[in-house]
């Protein structure tokens, strides 16, 4: 219809498996950990004494980055035992994203809902267990009923609350990080198509050729675009998986 | 919307019409679920650029809290670009 065949969804989102049941996604997702487990093994190996440089450096930021935008601003001082968690999830979803835009590769493994979801159900399990550790199981007692609700309204207030906190926090947690990074994904797609039909166009009219220069500009833009947006969903999800932590170590609070 | 009946008016086949009904629901199921977050994400950014200006010393704060709600917001047009795909492509 448009001169243009966009590719099915299998095909985007879908390589041959490099040996059965291994693919590229898994292949980025282990190398994710590598790469993050590498680079903070180096920092550590390093003589404290002298001035860091290289890696040690880079580790140094990002552990900064994570107490001071992520557990100070959540959690307080005294969940800074949970930088070492928000950490390597920060990393790990980093690096699953990124490889969204470097060339070759350019798939985010997050796209796919295997690791969004498994994260998510890490983090459920992790608040939960939390509460429960530092409330007993008066903690689901906390989670149905805020403290102030009229017993009228307990039913009410109770089934909204199971169904926000117990389902939708960790089905949001995976949509977000998933949809993000495949609306980005598909995006490029988009712009790389549309850059390739004007280039090759076999067309009389040849002033249509050149056009292609706003489509390859787009997408030297929305590449950018993807680079912030690997970051702030890594960020994202470091802070929220932090924010429910704190709700369920101080009692109930009101966002999900 | 008459150019879209006048399409299935033309269509004899029960698969096309399907695929047509699929992508116009899909194009539709992200147009409506983008409108309250966009309107709910300029008013959010809206806000928190005004308190930073105001007090830039809790800029910090304001902006985290900032990237929180969006976060909230966001998932709404998220969910709707996942029906999207869901309706296009499943």
């Amino acid at each position: 219809m448009f001169g243009l065949e966009f590719p099915p969804i299998n095909e985007i989102l879908r390589w041959q498996d490099i040996f059965p049941s291994f693919n590229k996604i898994a292949l980025i997702a282990v190398a994710a950990t590598l790469i993050s487990i590498t680079l903070f093994l180096l920092a550590a190996r390093r003589d404290p004494l002298v001035a860091p440089t290289g890696a040690r450096n880079l580790a140094e930021v990002t552990i900064d980055f994570i107490e001071e935008s992520v557990v100070m601003q959540t959690l307080g001082k005294s969940g800074l035992k949970w930088t070492p968690f928000l950490l390597s999830l920060f990393m790990f979803i980093f690096l699953c994203n990124i490889p969204g835009v470097i060339p070759i590769i350019q798939m985010p493994a997050t796209a796919r809902i295997a690791i969004p979801l498994a994260l998510s159900l890490l983090v459920w399990v992790i608040y939960i267990g939390t509460g429960l550790k530092h409330q007993g199981l008066g903690y689901f007692g906390h989670l149905l009923w805020p403290p102030g609700v009229p017993v009228a309204l307990k039913p009410l207030v109770g089934l909204i609350e199971f169904i926000s906190t117990i389902i939708v926090t960790p089905f949001s947690l995976t949509v977000r990080l998933m949809a993000n990074m495949l609306a980005g994904h598909i995006l490029l797609v988009t712009f790389g198509l549309l850059t390739h039909a004007l280039f090759t166009a076999e067309t009389s009219q040849i002033f249509l050729v050149p056009m292609s220069i706003l489509p390859f500009g787009m997408l030297i833009f929305l590449t950018a675009f993807e680079i912030l947006v690997a970051f702030l969903q890594a960020y994202i999800f470091a802070i929220l998986a932090a924010v429910y932590i704190n709700n369920s170590t101080v009692g109930h609070a009101d966002d999900h | 919307m008459e150019a879209f009946s006048a399409l299935v008016a033309q269509v004899e086949d029960p698969a096309d019409l399907k695929n047509i009904s699929a992508a116009a629901g899909a194009g539709y199921a992200y147009g409506l679920a983008a409108i309250g977050p966009g309107i709910g994400i300029g008013y959010l950014v809206g806000k928190s650029v005004e308190a930073m200006a105001r007090q830039p010393e809790a800029a910090g704060m304001v902006r985290t809290t900032m990237f929180l709600g969006i976060a909230f917001t966001e998932a709404l047009a998220l969910i709707g670009f996942v029906v999207f795909i869901l309706l296009k492509f499943a």
